[in-house]
């Protein structure tokens, strides 16, 4: 590899990374004006314009909180948790596509940190190891309460890891590829995967919504039976670090539902526009550019999407979680690759 | 670069490995054998296998050790270990087993000799996922719907132990 691009992937790297905390900042700014919305309130406004410097009054508060770490607990363990939690969030946006190429003075320049040949399996692997962080500070904590929101998170992780895993195996089968590049880019325009694969975008909908613990699925954390969950004996900003790990992991499935089933940086008329611009360079960055811009308003779509739920729906029952994981979700999303492979072998012989 | 990095992850391996024996604790044990199957993972993407490297973190490190350490939570066992006492007899008897499995391992291993690879054959694209999908699908397809035969039966036999047992009736 050229030094250029050694210096280009680290500038990258380092953006992707900076740009994953800024939406995870704001979206707690945005999950509380949702929920103000909602609720018919204001919402914050008294930090900065609008309430704008909230998160970082937030984050200063968490920093200069005391820092309590419970007698008889595994201090070690205690203390490896939430970093746990935060490091295996921030590590599945490496392989997003978030536009295609760039080209700059004859350089292709790809809009994703690393184009891995397995790119769909190491974020499925990434979001199965998510929740180690939540069981170790759990069971570290030593209480009753927090090993019972550790246990509850790994159960529910792993019963709806299999539906996921299922709804993927679809995706897979038309894509022909695990690449996320590659399925992006067979995407164009506006032939999207969530015209062929409705029922799959429904279950790994849904089974996003569990592995990130978000509302109507977080059980390991629901105060009224459980306190605070897995993070009843955290203060400062150890808790800080799990409630960001949390938003980092709803930008994450949003990105990967966007790139998976909404099309990444493919939006309608993209070969128009190409077409109308004269210049091929000038017209392949503008075509970038805008689909860039795409792919983060479809992220933000879905981000403001599991806020909704969240101040919309109740929570479930525990029994109703476990049943509507291997009850329900598991025959659907069997029932779907049955179809996606009908459908394939229907497209092969008839047209 | 390579090579150093083999003896780093392979010293990592052997180290973690001997943590999850040494451990007095159930769950660190647990946490290093987790750390043991990534350096593993690490040697396959050495060996330019991607999708093992993967697969090998999904499956163990994603699902088996989560039910490892959901089981070993459960038990709370790092309470009650000074009443766990190791009697001197299983202790010989534990060394002698052990010592003469080492000794079976290194006979077997003394004239085993080490295949390289041929640089005219090679290709970079073995361990890729097209490549095992075309090798699973085509030259071991019986084999391979064989074990899945095998996963079917695990299955229905995890089933049949976990259901409720009513009254005298066993299924």
């Amino acid at each position: 590899m050229e030094p250029v691009d050694l210096i280009y992937k680290a500038i990258y790297i380092l953006s992707i990374f900076g740009v994953t905390l800024l939406i995870a900042t704001y979206s707690t700014y945005a999950e509380r004006k949702v929920a103000a919305f909602i609720q018919d309130r204001i919402g914050p406004n008294r930090a900065g314009p609008f309430g704008l410097l909230q998160p970082l009054a937030d984050a200063g508060k968490m920093f200069f909180k005391e820092e309590f770490i419970p007698a008889n607990s595994n201090r070690a363990l205690f203390i490896l948790g939430p970093g746990i939690a935060m490091l295996i969030a921030c590590m599945s946006s490496a392989v997003i596509p978030f536009g295609d190429m760039l080209l700059v003075g004859g350089r292709e320049v790809y809009l994703q940190a690393i184009e891995v040949n397995i790119g769909m399996l190491y974020v499925f692997g990434v979001v199965s190891l998510g929740v180690y962080g939540l069981m170790i500070g759990g069971w570290a904590s030593n209480n009753k309460f927090s090993l019972l929101g550790a246990i509850r998170a790994a159960s529910q992780n792993i019963s709806y890891e299999l539906a996921m895993g299922l709804a993927i195996i679809a995706i897979l089968m038309i894509s022909g590829s695990l690449s996320l590049r590659e399925i992006a880019a067979q995407q164009v325009g506006f032939n999207w995967n969530i015209w062929y694969q409705p029922l799959g975008f429904l279950i790994f909908l849904v089974c996003a919504f569990a592995e990130t613990n978000r509302a109507p699925f977080d059980l390991p954390e629901c105060e009224t039976e459980l306190i605070g969950g897995y993070h009843t004996e955290f203060s400062s900003m150890k808790l800080g670090l799990y409630l960001f790990a949390e938003y980092i992991n709803i930008f994450v499935a949003s990105a990967v539902m966007a790139t998976l089933y909404f099309g990444a940086y493919n939006f309608p008329f993209m070969e128009n526009l190409r077409a109308a611009i004269d210049d091929p360079v000038t017209a392949n960055n503008v075509v970038t550019i805008v689909g860039l811009v795409v792919m983060f308003a479809k992220i933000f779509f879905f981000i403001f999407f599991f806020m909704w739920v969240r101040w919309t729906l109740p929570r479930f029952r525990y029994d109703q979680l476990m049943k509507l994981g291997w009850q329900i979700l598991i025959p659907l999303s069997i029932l779907n690759i049955i179809l996606t492979g009908g459908g394939i072998l229907l497209k092969e012989n008839l047209f | 670069m390579t090579e150093n990095l083999f003896y780093f992850l392979s010293s990592l391996t052997l180290l973690c490995a001997l943590m999850v024996v040494i451990s007095k604790n159930p769950v660190h044990s647990v946490l290093f054998l987790i750390i043991t199957f990534f350096t593993i993972s690490g040697h396959y993407i050495l060996l330019n296998a991607q999708f093992l490297a993967a697969v090998n973190i999904i499956v163990y490190a994603g699902a088996i050790m989560v039910l490892f350490l959901f089981v070993i939570m459960f038990l709370n066992m790092g309470k009650e270990k000074e009443t766990i006492k190791t009697s001197t007899m299983s202790k010989v008897a534990g060394t002698i087993a052990g010592g003469l499995l080492f000794v079976v391992m290194i006979a077997a291993l003394k004239d085993a000799d080490v295949v390289g690879y041929n640089p005219d054959t090679y290709t970079s694209q073995t361990g890729m996922v097209e490549s095992l999908g075309s090798v699973l699908f085509r030259d071991y397809l019986l084999p391979f719907e064989l074990a899945s035969i095998l996963f079917l039966v695990a299955m229905v036999g995890a089933v049949m132990l976990g259901k409720k047992e009513a009254g005298e009736q066993h299924f």
